[in-house]
């Protein structure tokens, strides 16, 4: 049986046709060519998988993708510039080697994502507690942690500045 | 073009880029998701392959019927073993057949089937979903046998055989050392101890599972192979054997790999069969393991048993070491290190730092009824380094001396130092590592707080080294047919000045394209980010071992380095030529050029000779700008140190353990990128712990997996795995030519020691000792409920 759905993805809207047991990891892997986020255990433990679904993060091998039509769904993809320029999230990555295989980068980069808009006054231990539920077998965790960490601070400093600069 | 970077003050380098911590080449693709892994290789037409798998531990297969796979919608093929009619493959040890019993892996079971998961069968259909519909409808008829599920019971009288040519299910027995009169020497002994450990199998699991597209190239003539493999030149050379074709009609290619850790350094049977179906179906064909199969007939590693006796004198001088270590290797010898891989390691290096005048020890690989192994990264060394670690704890408590103190009367300090052994341990920084590690956790106050009555809190060691960078002459030592050691690299000088250099080693998240490029920089005054690390394709690389045992910088770092001194030598024998000058006196000038006195060329105007203008090139030199050179590390090889210091608490209520502290002195020689050294470290660590703590791969007793997924097998968070603090010593490797040693491996290795001993150091009031690993929580729970 085939099913037409339709899914907006980082801002594009694609029309399929597709197998209802088709997963939405699937989907954006292999039918709409987005190889960024990465299948780890396709159980929904690692997080590798991990895209933000109206913002909020979801495991997509977990999820059909006939589940989350009309959703907006963001990949790792939607991240950097479209020439490149990594945003502040990514960069932090870089700067503390918050990634050594790069395999779990993804999922983290949208947990983190997801959380920080969340919860953009998040401490240290609250984010170590976040990013427990993915799992990365390189980095023993700590640097991406402080990565994270990293990237809060400086976006609630930026904020402030914007703040400051506003009432001056 | 990136600027040379601030130097870090505490270490030493050689030049402009080696030891800074400069950004990855790797991270702008993989923070971007634009990496390549092998799953996002899509081909025109490509079919999927999945396997049928045995779903009996020990068994005869009497009958394979594919028949209902091929009508399933979508199956295009499905093949077994009288099928493909490929060769098996077989790693051999050059050993007597009392000493190894080789035993050949056929690419898929034919006649038995000797653990859960081994392949059977290959389906192949033209999506992921068919593929899995049609390995359900496979009928395969099995006569069960009695499995072997544990090597006690595979060394027991009268047990059935896994593998009928090896008697007492045993692969490998050897007695590599037995000092003469050490028996005397326990007799007489002021004290003497033992420890008796099981340590538990494990997975090195990378994220990204196993995987391969293979698809046969009309116009190259050619069978492409893209794998994630840590050593695809010997993939290609049994790959090559099992199909029948010349090794120049396999190319294989190494795509972004998302971890290995050992398991991917052996050639796995599932990239050879679904090649073969690729080369039957003139199709391309993908396989992807899924993460069921990862965890259950992946290579495994680690499940080893020691009984270890040691003796001490009054003063606490360590003077025999005895060990028996029993390892249990699983259905099958791996390729090309065989079912050697573990016992042969622990044997050769047990002695590890200290000075023991007498050493006996008999290694054993037995075969069970599980998945094979693989090496994974340390290789015996984090159970040797437990057991020999406990066996100082145990002696110090036995000698009313603290475990430090002994440590410190015992370890090597002058070098080079001749163990007994029969290897030449090059300078490290023992004794400074272990009291540095002692001191930092002292002055942290861990010490006093250890001493609080209400809490449970322990604090434990370890202190080890590593041999690092096997060359030929120590990998032959251990007598397999095939012997790894050297790396060879080519340079090439682009018409820009740009370079591309070759290595047989291959990254996968070791940050090489990096480290490797910043060692080129230095050698020839370029920025680093002008250089490119071109790996992992046996048609752009000559011949290359891959990486595994920590040899990458040591060895294939060495070669790219002394390709470019060649380069740089032929830069200036042309720039001297142009300059009417004597070749001596031009000199790189370490910003892209060569200088004569005040006139200098730069390295694009002599390769616009070399190339667009070569009639004016000094006669005898070819045109063009590149350079080859291998390496190979003399001797012994290299060894890098370090001390870990752990404190837990643990908690009388649920036996649970925490880690409050974790700190790592390590000594790795040079740092090229000292913030990609203690990557190594702290994720070596998280596995050294996920050992000691957390993971282990069980079975029934009819050798059913107990842990198919990650809800059973505990892969630690970061809830559980702890900061680590890290601190750097440095000697630097007389040899190797940047004077780096291995770093890839430490971290794992360290880890279990220090846990177990700080977790015993926390037991200390209960009169009870924890050896094995995973340390059981129940174990902890009851003595601490007596006590
Ligand atoms: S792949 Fe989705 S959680 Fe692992
Ligand atoms: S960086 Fe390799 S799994 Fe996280």
């Amino acid at each position: 049986m085939i099913q037409l759905i339709e899914l907006t993805v980082n801002g594009e809207r694609h029309d399929l046709a597709i197998e209802p047991r088709r997963t939405l990891v699937d989907v954006l892997r292999h039918d709409l060519g987005l190889t960024g986020t990465h299948v780890g255990c396709e159980h929904g433990i690692c997080g590798a998988c991990t895209v933000l679904v109206d913002g909020a993060p979801a495991r997509a091998c977990l999820l059909f993708a006939a589940q989350v039509e009309g959703a907006e769904i963001r990949t790792v993809e939607s991240l950097a510039e479209p020439d490149g320029t990594l945003n502040d999230l990514q960069r932090c990555f870089s700067e503390h080697h918050g990634l050594q295989c790069g395999f779990c980068t993804p999922g983290m980069l949208m947990l983190a994502e997801g959380y920080l808009a969340e919860e953009p006054e998040a401490t240290k231990e609250e984010i170590r507690e976040v990013v427990a539920s993915n799992l990365c077998r390189c980095t023993g965790y700590q640097t991406i942690v402080e990565a994270i960490d990293d990237c809060a601070s400086r976006r609630r400093a930026a904020f402030q500045d914007q703040l400051d600069r506003s009432t001056a | 073009m990136a600027e040379p970077p601030q130097r870090s003050p505490h270490l030493r380098r050689d030049g402009a880029w080696v030891g800074a911590s400069v950004p990855r080449r790797e991270d702008p693709r993989l923070l971007a998701g634009r990496g390549r892994f092998v799953d996002d290789i899509v081909l025109p037409g490509m079919l999927h392959a999945q396997f049928v798998r045995s779903t009996e531990a020990h068994a005869e297969i009497l009958s394979v019927d594919l028949s209902e796979v091929r009508a399933v919608p979508g199956v295009v093929a499905a093949y077994s073993a009288a099928d493909l009619n490929l060769r098996g493959v077989t790693a051999l040890l050059d050993r007597p057949p009392h000493e190894f019993v080789p035993t050949a892996m056929p690419v898929l079971a034919h006649d038995r089937a000797r653990y859960v998961g081994e392949p059977v069968a290959i389906v192949v259909a033209r999506d992921p979903y068919a593929v899995e519909d049609g390995v359900e409808a496979a009928i395969v008829e099995y006569a069960p046998l009695q499995p072997v599920v544990s090597d006690t019971a595979a060394l027991a009288e009268g047990a059935p055989l896994v593998h009928a040519e090896a008697p007492r299910n045993t692969l490998v027995d050897v007695s590599l050392f037995a000092t003469e009169g050490i028996d005397a020497i326990f007799d007489e002994a002021h004290t003497v101890v033992e420890v008796h450990t099981k340590t538990g199998r494990q997975n090195a699991l990378p994220l990204e599972t196993r995987g391969v597209v293979a698809d046969w190239d009309d116009r190259d003539e050619q069978l492409r192979v893209q794998t994630c493999s840590q050593v695809p030149h010997q993939v290609r050379t049994v790959l090559a054997r099992c199909v029948g074709l010349d090794e120049k009609q396999v190319r294989v290619i190494v795509p972004d790999m998302g971890g290995g850790f050992g398991q991917k350094c052996v050639v796995g049977r599932e990239e050879i069969a679904a090649a073969a179906a690729a080369l039957r179906l003139r199709r391309p064909v993908k396989w992807i393991e899924d993460r069921r199969d990862a965890l259950t007939a992946a290579f495994l590693a680690r499940e080893q048993r020691y009984a270890v006796r040691a003796a001490f004198s009054a003063e606490g001088e360590i003077l025999a070491l005895d060990a028996d270590v029993v390892c249990d290797m699983g259905a099958y010898s791996c390729y090309p290190f065989t079912a050697g891989i573990e016992p042969l390691m622990a044997s050769a290096e047990m002695p590890g730092v200290y000075k023991i005048p007498a050493y006996r020890v008999r290694g054993r690989a037995v075969t069970t009824n599980k998945a094979p192994t693989a090496p994974y990264r340390g290789v015996s060394r984090p159970q040797y380094v437990m057991v020999v670690e406990r066996v100082f704890e145990k002696a110090a408590r036995a000698l009313g001396l603290d475990a430090v103190e002994l440590r410190r009367r015992n370890v090597i300090t002058v070098f080079p130092y001749k163990g007994v052994n029969d290897i030449t341990y090059d300078p490290g920084s023992y004794l400074e590592s272990l009291d540095l590690c002692e001191q930092t956790l002292r002055d942290e106050g861990w010490f006093s707080r250890r001493s609080d009555e209400n809490r449970v809190i322990g604090i434990g060691f370890s202190c080890f080294s590593e041999r690092t960078g096997y060359g030929s002459g120590a990998f032959a030592q251990r007598r397999m047919e095939v012997v790894p050691g050297f790396d060879i690299s080519e340079i090439r000088m682009d018409l820009n000045g740009t370079v591309s250099v070759t290595t047989g080693t291959l990254s996968h998240g070791q940050s090489h394209e990096t480290t490797m490029a910043q060692i080129v920089a230095d050698r020839l005054g370029i920025p680093y980010d002008r250089v490119k690390i071109v790996q992992g394709d046996t048609d752009r690389i000559t011949y290359g071992w891959g990486s595994f045992a920590s040899r990458s910088i040591t060895i294939g770092g060495s070669a790219v380095a002394a390709a470019s001194v060649k380069l740089g030598d032929q830069l200036r024998e042309i720039a001297a030529h142009l300059l009417e000058a004597d070749v001596d006196s031009a000199e790189l000038d370490g910003a892209g050029g060569v200088r004569v006195g005040d006139r200098s060329l730069s390295f694009a105007e002599i390769a616009d000779v070399a190339y667009l203008k070569a009639h004016l090139l000094p006669k005898g030199v070819g045109p063009g700008l590149s350079a080859t050179a291998s390496f190979d590390v003399g001797g012994d090889g290299t060894f890098s140190n370090a001390t870990h210091g752990v404190v837990v608490e643990l908690d009388p209520g649920t036996g649970g353990i925490e880690i409050l502290r974790y700190v790592c002195v390590e000594d790795c020689g040079v740092a090229i990128h000292p913030q990609v050294v203690e990557g190594q470290a702290r994720g070596g660590i998280a596995q050294g712990i996920a050992g000691a703590l957390f993971e282990q791969v069980t079975y029934d007793d009819a050798g059913q997996p107990l842990a198919p997924s990650f809800m059973e097998y505990k892969v630690p968070t970061a809830a559980e795995i702890p900061d680590v603090r890290i601190e750097h010593l440095e000697t630097p490797c007389a040899f190797t030519e940047s004077g780096a040693k291995g770093a890839g491996e430490g971290g794992t290795i360290g880890a279990p020691a220090a846990v177990l001993n700080a977790v015993n150091d926390a037991l200390r009031h209960t009169g009870v000792e924890l050896d094995d690993t995973p340390v059981p929580r129940e174990a902890i729970f009851r003595a601490l409920e007596k006590a």
